[in-house]
């Protein structure tokens, strides 16, 4: 078993209204040294295959086709070795 | 004309869409994602709505229903494709428009009157309408903030594919006048071909004699003198 651990993220380009929310937030805490905030999708994907290559292949598929938009996304991500439960 | 109306799990304007069109005479058809056929429309309607539950991005998943394989083929063919509100993300995430639709700046759900001006008279969405005039439309949304890239919205701009744009009553554009912060205060596009237009505005709202506007009315009456000139 492999584990996809996609990150999902607004380009830099992409104004970002929830970060800056939470930024605004944060100031009022009295965070004052937070200059930006961005927030992003976190994704897990368990895979029935242990080649990694293949399973990397089907992940920028996968976030090509449907996990990201590519008009305002990008993606990164990391495969693990993971327990079959 | 015949109209047909996409239903994905989640519209919730499907049936608005069916009814202003049915009450003016025209063969309407409802047709459920999981269909194959189209049954040959002058009009396919993707209404708004909430499909798949917004989960993703808003229209994401709806864009991979088995219909919409059809639709595609639809437009390219020349056909028309009015995409409402939700119906305006899914055409954004299908590719049959460009650029995105994200959250409104306001991070709010916007539901009220609205006012937009028609940008261009070109299409058969706005046909016979002077350029500049001002409808009063409503809106609901909280993914209605468009976005597009640099040479994008260039391209919009260059090629008068902009449609509506948002406005205050005396038809100025302005930074106020723009409720969820949309590139260009842009409310509606068109496709290269101009067969394909997304709006997030609710024309099928305004249009019978229970509603505040009526002005959804002059986008399909737009549409009827399109098919029949």
């Amino acid at each position: 078993m492999l584990k996809a651990k996609i990150h999902v993220f607004l380009k830099p380009s992409v104004l970002d209204p929830q970060g800056q929310a939470v930024t605004n937030s944060l100031h009022s805490l009295g965070y004052d040294a937070i200059k930006e905030t961005r927030i992003s999708k976190y994704i897990e994907i368990m895979f029935d295959e242990t080649d990694a290559d293949k399973v990397s292949e089907q992940v920028h598929t996968i976030c090509d086709k449907l996990l990201a938009n590519p008009n305002t996304e990008k993606y990164a991500f990391k495969l693990e070795p993971a327990e079959d439960k | 004309m015949k109209v047909s109306v996409i239903t994905f799990p989640g519209s919730n304007c499907d049936h608005d869409a069916l009814e202003v069109f049915a009450k003016r005479g025209h063969n309407t058809v409802s047709i459920w994602h999981k269909d194959t056929e189209l049954q040959s429309p002058d009009l396919v309607i993707l209404p708004g709505g909430f499909s798949y539950g917004d989960y993703l991005r808003c229209g994401s998943i709806a864009k991979f229903s088995p219909i919409m394989n059809e639709v595609i083929s639809h437009a390219n063919r020349g056909g028309l494709v009015l995409g409402i509100c939700n119906g305006f993300q899914i055409l954004t995430e299908c590719g049959l428009l460009p650029g995105a639709l994200m959250m409104n700046k306001s991070l709010q759900f916007i539901c009220q009157h609205q006012f937009i001006r028609v940008e261009s008279d070109s299409t058969p969405y706005t046909y016979g309408l002077p350029e500049g005039k001002v409808l009063d439309i409503p809106i609901a949304h909280k993914e209605g903030n468009f976005f597009i890239d640099e040479d994008g919205l260039k391209a919009l701009q260059d090629w008068d594919r902009i449609v509506f744009r948002y406005c205050d009553e005396a038809g100025s554009v302005t930074p106020f006048a723009n409720p969820n912060g949309a590139l260009d205060n842009i409310a509606g596009i068109c496709n290269e071909q101009r067969n394909v237009m997304g709006m997030m505005p609710h024309p099928e709202r305004a249009a019978c004699e229970h509603t505040v506007s009526r002005d959804g009315l002059f986008i399909i009456e737009a549409i009827e003198k399109y098919f029949s000139k």
